[in-house]
């Protein structure tokens, strides 16, 4: 076939789109993944027992703070990354930013108490479990984003699986957060990265593969 | 006139006529598409001299995934850095692709060209869309031929083939989809 004739196809019939094609596949994909996490963590985890005084506590807000203003920075990153000749500007500081607050506290926390607690502060009761459940409940959070993304048209397939495992990722801490009894900064600044990172680098090594177009 | 203000006058021509498109003016998104698919084959022929017979396929598959992904397109964005990233993506596909298939397969050709073509003469591609076509699912084949090729409207073609309205549009869009796949050997 000729390339005028493929032209002509292409443009003949109903060729309008409808607007905001992006924000409406992210807006379902992350309603859907964060709900069904939710209800895995309601389901397979419970809220934390303390969960009303808990809200009272800065310390909880800060840990839910941490995790979605790096889900917002990673939802930026993403999208900029699912649009052809779109640079990522300071979508990447945005994502150092949290991070590097949350190890500033963690040090000062640190410094701060005297080596008995150290030890209690950075480890908790659930070091060993926190990454993993934080990976666990972003799984579906991942497949979702992952099927927005696919609609759109990523040319960095790299950085953006990396970007939808930190976005799940992150959402996931988010949602565990509500489960998840720990406190200390250094435990946070730690373990909850960890479970960030892992879909990150999931994302980071099937990004090839899942996302080609 | 300066090289600089006609690539801008390139750049704001495209531009509207693409935004147009989106809106449903099918005359000024046709003379979008035939203007970009001279570009297009320019782009790939500077970079592909040594597999001049990729190059139009590649324009092809291209202008296929530039349609079907022309939702992408953020009006705030210089057209041109979607139009190159779009066209540097799939050009680095085609590159991954070749590598990992035998290079030595490629044929040495006795016959050199020296008549080079013209960048805005539109040639045949090896693959043939319309053969490809064929080998599409009727779900999606009926939907392209139809509204496509026929110029049926989506209700006409839902009458014609039993098939409801969204499930035309959802054939057309996935057919599409799989005629890019078909022309860039990936099946």
């Amino acid at each position: 076939m000729k390339t005028d004739d493929l032209v002509t196809l292409l443009a003949t019939g109903d060729i309008a789109i409808q607007p905001h094609t992006a924000a409406k596949r992210f807006a379902l994909a992350l309603g859907l993944g964060v709900g069904v996490a939710f209800l895995m963590m309601l389901g397979l985890l419970g809220l934390r027992p303390d969960f009303s005084e808990a809200i009272k506590l800065p310390m909880f807000w800060v840990k839910l703070g941490y995790a979605a203003s790096l889900a917002a920075a990673a939802l930026l990153a993403l999208v900029r990354l699912s649009h052809p000749g779109s640079r990522l500007k300071k979508a990447p500081l945005g994502m150092a930013l949290p991070i590097v607050l949350m190890w500033l506290l963690a040090l000062y926390t640190l410094v701060d108490a005297d080596s008995a607690q150290r030890h209690e502060l950075l480890y908790g009761a659930s070091w060993g479990a926190c990454p993993l459940l934080i990976t666990m409940l972003s799984a579906p959070i991942f497949l979702s984003t992952l099927w927005a993304v696919r609609g759109l048209a990523p040319t960095r397939l790299t950085q953006a699986g990396a970007a939808v495992g930190l976005l799940s990722g992150a959402l996931g801490a988010v949602v565990y957060s509500l489960h998840c009894p720990e406190m200390g900064a250094p435990f946070i600044g730690t373990w909850y990265l960890l479970g960030m990172l892992i879909p990150t680098l999931i994302g980071a090594t099937l990004g090839r593969s899942l996302l080609r177009w | 006139m300066t090289n600089t203000s006609r690539l801008d006058e390139i750049e704001n021509r495209l531009r509207a006529g693409l935004l147009r498109g989106l809106a449903g003016d099918s005359v000024a998104y046709r003379a979008f598409l035939k203007e970009l698919s001279t570009h297009l084959r320019s782009y790939f022929r500077k970079r592909l001299a040594s597999l001049p017979d990729e190059v139009e396929d590649l324009v092809q598959e291209s202008l296929i995934a530039m349609h079907n992904q022309r939702h992408t397109y953020d009006a705030k964005q210089p057209l041109t850095a979607w139009v190159h990233a779009i066209a540097k993506y799939k050009l680095v596909d085609l590159m991954r692709r070749r590598a990992r298939q035998d290079v030595l397969h490629e044929p040495l050709d006795d016959e050199m060209e020296f008549a080079v073509p013209s960048d805005d003469e539109a040639n045949d591609a090896r693959r043939d869309v319309a053969v490809l076509l064929d080998q599409l699912p009727e779900r999606q084949r009926l939907p392209i031929v139809h509204t496509k090729l026929e110029g049926l409207s989506v209700a006409e073609t839902a009458k014609l083939t039993g098939m409801s309205e969204s499930a035309v549009k959802v054939g057309v869009h996935r057919g599409l989809k799989a005629l890019a796949a078909l022309i860039g050997g990936k099946k």
